[in-house]
């Protein structure tokens, strides 16, 4: 930012800033989001710190080789990584403009992330039927804080993602939404990479011993 | 950020601005593909028992999720040297450290922390205070 003395009136130089009008609204939302998630990723190495410390404390409960089924991890897996491409998809929409495949695409996104939301809830509920809620073990309390936490995260970005489409619906893709949609976009692509962490590091290692 | 124009960030304006950056079916489609077999692998070695080691196993899959979550980096959140004037890479190299702080030395500290405790049993840690 740069600023321009000029000599007023007495001769004492009156300094004001000259680029005022090229910092538009939401010019930096993008990069204030971007830290945003940043400081959320600190949250998780949080989380993955405690998992790494707890990890092994079974108290006598199960072991992560009977407490995961891989395959629905799998399938968890895929869930969340069609979403993302699907995502991807619905910017290339919105890059042409085309609100109604933007809608269609989003839509796609939501039931796939709706589709990981209800397989991670069917794995918790199985996980509580069985008496290995969190309260079971330190393993058991750092895997449900670091999972739920993502869960979480995953829900928020279904409601905002319902929100936006409305936003959509109603006002078209003003540039406005299509800076909300971008940060939708940043945020439902972090988790995904979180996800990748917590696969690796939680359910394939776990299993693994 | 336009990518073949290197132009100051204030310069370009608002709407415009981060769009060039959102990439293209082809980038999408190479990420996909790549995150896919980068998935499918460790899935396959862990479920498969593909290696005797589970040591080696440990090395390649976390070898390969650093590979994936590089691979989600640049083609699905666009990450490069150039965005929000180097701002946004210098958040991540700062996070990054960050991150391998916090986890290395929480592991490493309470390893040795467990490592010279006294053992204890079960019946002991119930029984404890």
């Amino acid at each position: 930012m740069t600023t321009q003395a000029i000599p007023a009136g007495n001769g004492a130089p009156t300094f004001y800033v000259t680029e005022e009008e090229h910092h538009p609204e939401g010019g930096s939302t993008m990069l204030g989001f971007w830290i945003y998630l940043m400081s959320d990723c600190l949250i998780f190495a949080c989380l993955f710190a405690c998992y790494g410390v707890l990890g092994h404390s079974y108290a006598g409960g199960p072991s992560p080789r009977e407490a995961f089924e891989l395959p629905l991890i799998a399938l968890n897996t895929a869930m969340l990584l069609f979403s993302s491409i699907t995502y991807g998809f619905a910017m290339l929409a919105m890059e042409r403009n085309s609100r109604s495949q933007t809608l269609l695409w989003l839509a796609v996104t939501w039931l796939f992330g709706a589709a990981f939301i209800g397989i991670e809830l069917h794995e918790f509920a199985g996980l509580i039927a069985e008496g290995n809620g969190p309260w079971r073990s330190g393993f058991l309390t750092s895997f449900f804080s670091l999972v739920g936490t993502h869960g979480l995260h995953v829900t928020s970005g279904l409601i905002w993602m319902i929100v936006l489409m409305v936003q959509t619906v109603q006002k078209g893709l003003i540039p406005a939404n299509k800076r909300r949609l971008m940060c939708l976009s940043m945020f439902w692509h972090f988790l995904d990479v979180v996800w990748i962490g917590v696969f690796t590091f939680v359910y394939l290692m776990g299993v693994l011993g | 950020m336009s990518a073949d124009a290197p132009a100051p960030h204030h310069d370009t304006p608002t709407g415009h601005d981060h769009t060039a950056a959102h990439g293209s079916l082809k980038g999408y489609l190479t990420g996909f593909v790549l995150s896919v077999i980068l998935t499918a692998i460790p899935f396959w070695l862990v479920m498969d028992h593909v290696f005797a080691s589970p040591g080696w196993t440990a090395v390649t899959i976390l070898f390969l999720a650093a590979v994936q979550i590089f691979v989600h980096m640049v083609y699905f959140l666009h990450m490069n040297t150039r965005s929000e004037g180097g701002w946004a890479m210098m958040a991540l190299v700062f996070t990054l450290v960050m991150v391998i702080i916090t986890l290395s030395g929480s592991i490493w500290v309470m390893y040795h922390l467990n490592a010279n405790m006294m053992p204890m049993t079960p019946s002991m840690a119930m029984n404890a205070p």
